[in-house]
């Protein structure tokens, strides 16, 4: 496969044996209105597309399914369990949404802090593993620990998904270090998940070398949704162009790019 | 009879199926997904699952996430 990018020579992003042509995967909340996310997920070149499972609403239902507005056909629907906090609550969500009859890949997200967010890494392996036995193909939201993400990948994740930072924060990639540490290590792919505010977020994220970045927010909540969403499509790009291109080495002091010698007296 | 759908109090005929209740409802039961006493309903049997007093259903769908 060759990127935008057209010298670079790339694999295709491959996760519990399906491949995906875009690196970049966005998410469906928070938009402005249902025409500006859908124009927004075309901009962005994403075929993975999350949606959070929830009670029909029996006074309005005819408006509220953002299936009305997104073709199954046309991108591939990844539910998660976004707003449990249990377990036991993201198996019971993860299960409803398989029966949507879509595909049996799950986003899990297990929260353990409400004001941070932040993953129950304890429950977050408990659901994994009932998951995986019952023929799911997780990919689990997590912090950028380690341990924690290679427990993750013992337990049969289809993919390992560290925070770039919290979720909804826009603070961007607050530990390039650790998320390095991850992709080095684990065998299965790693997907940076929440925290990017902006395209050199995306680009930096991806300079990392992980296998991709999913996102919400930050598309969704930019003043022009559409626009941003194009940006980050290149962000991600343009990240992994360079993560592939091989970065040159740091240095502390200045090496002048033009010659020394044939200067004038 | 009195059943709780989604948390509310609802009425339905004694004697109902899953599938009428969700017909009660205006509900496209391709567009949701049933949940009976804890226990997911697959859409084929929802016509031969019978209500009864007091029973918790949850009826979900795919919403805008991340």
């Amino acid at each position: 496969m060759t990127t935008a990018v057209e010298t670079v020579r790339d694999e295709p992003l491959t996760i519990g044996g399906r491949t995906f042509p875009s690196r970049l995967m966005v998410g469906t909340g928070k938009y402005p209105d249902m025409d500006t996310m859908v124009r927004a997920i075309e901009a962005s070149g994403a075929e993975v597309v999350t949606v959070a499972v929830r009670r029909v609403n029996l006074d309005r239902s005819k408006e509220s399914s953002v299936l009305h507005f997104l073709d199954p056909k046309k991108i591939f629907l990844l539910a998660n369990t976004a707003g449990c906090y249990t377990a036991a609550d993201a198996i019971r969500y993860a299960r409803l949404a398989r029966e949507a009859g879509f595909n049996d890949f799950v986003k899990l997200e297990v929260i353990g802090d409400e004001e941070t967010l932040l993953p129950d890494v304890a429950g977050l392996l408990e659901a994994t593993k009932v998951l995986v036995q019952e023929g799911f193909k997780v990919l689990a939201y997590t912090n950028e620990d380690l341990v924690t993400a290679l427990r993750l990948e013992d337990a049969g994740c289809a993919a390992v998904m560290p925070l770039a930072s919290p979720i909804g924060s826009g603070l961007g990639l607050l530990n390039p270090f650790s998320v390095r540490t991850i992709k080095r290590r684990l065998h299965v792919p790693v997907i940076v998940d929440a925290g990017v505010g902006t395209a050199s977020d995306a680009c930096v994220t991806m300079e990392q070398g992980v296998d991709g970045i999913l996102m919400n927010t930050a598309i969704a909540a930019a003043q022009d949704p559409v626009a941003m969403a194009q940006a980050m499509r290149l962000a991600t790009i343009a990240g992994r162009a360079a993560f592939l291109a091989g970065r040159m080495p740091r240095r502390e002091v200045a090496m002048p790019s033009s010659p020394t010698r044939g200067m004038l007296d | 009879m009195d059943v709780v759908i989604n948390g509310e109090h609802k009425r339905v005929t004694p004697g109902a199926s899953l599938l009428d209740v969700l017909s009660q409802l205006q509900l496209d039961p391709r567009a949701v997904v049933v949940e009976h006493n804890r226990r997911i309903v697959r859409r084929p049997a929802l016509g031969d699952v019978k209500v009864s007093e007091g029973d918790a259903i949850e009826l979900v769908h795919f919403v805008g996430g991340g």
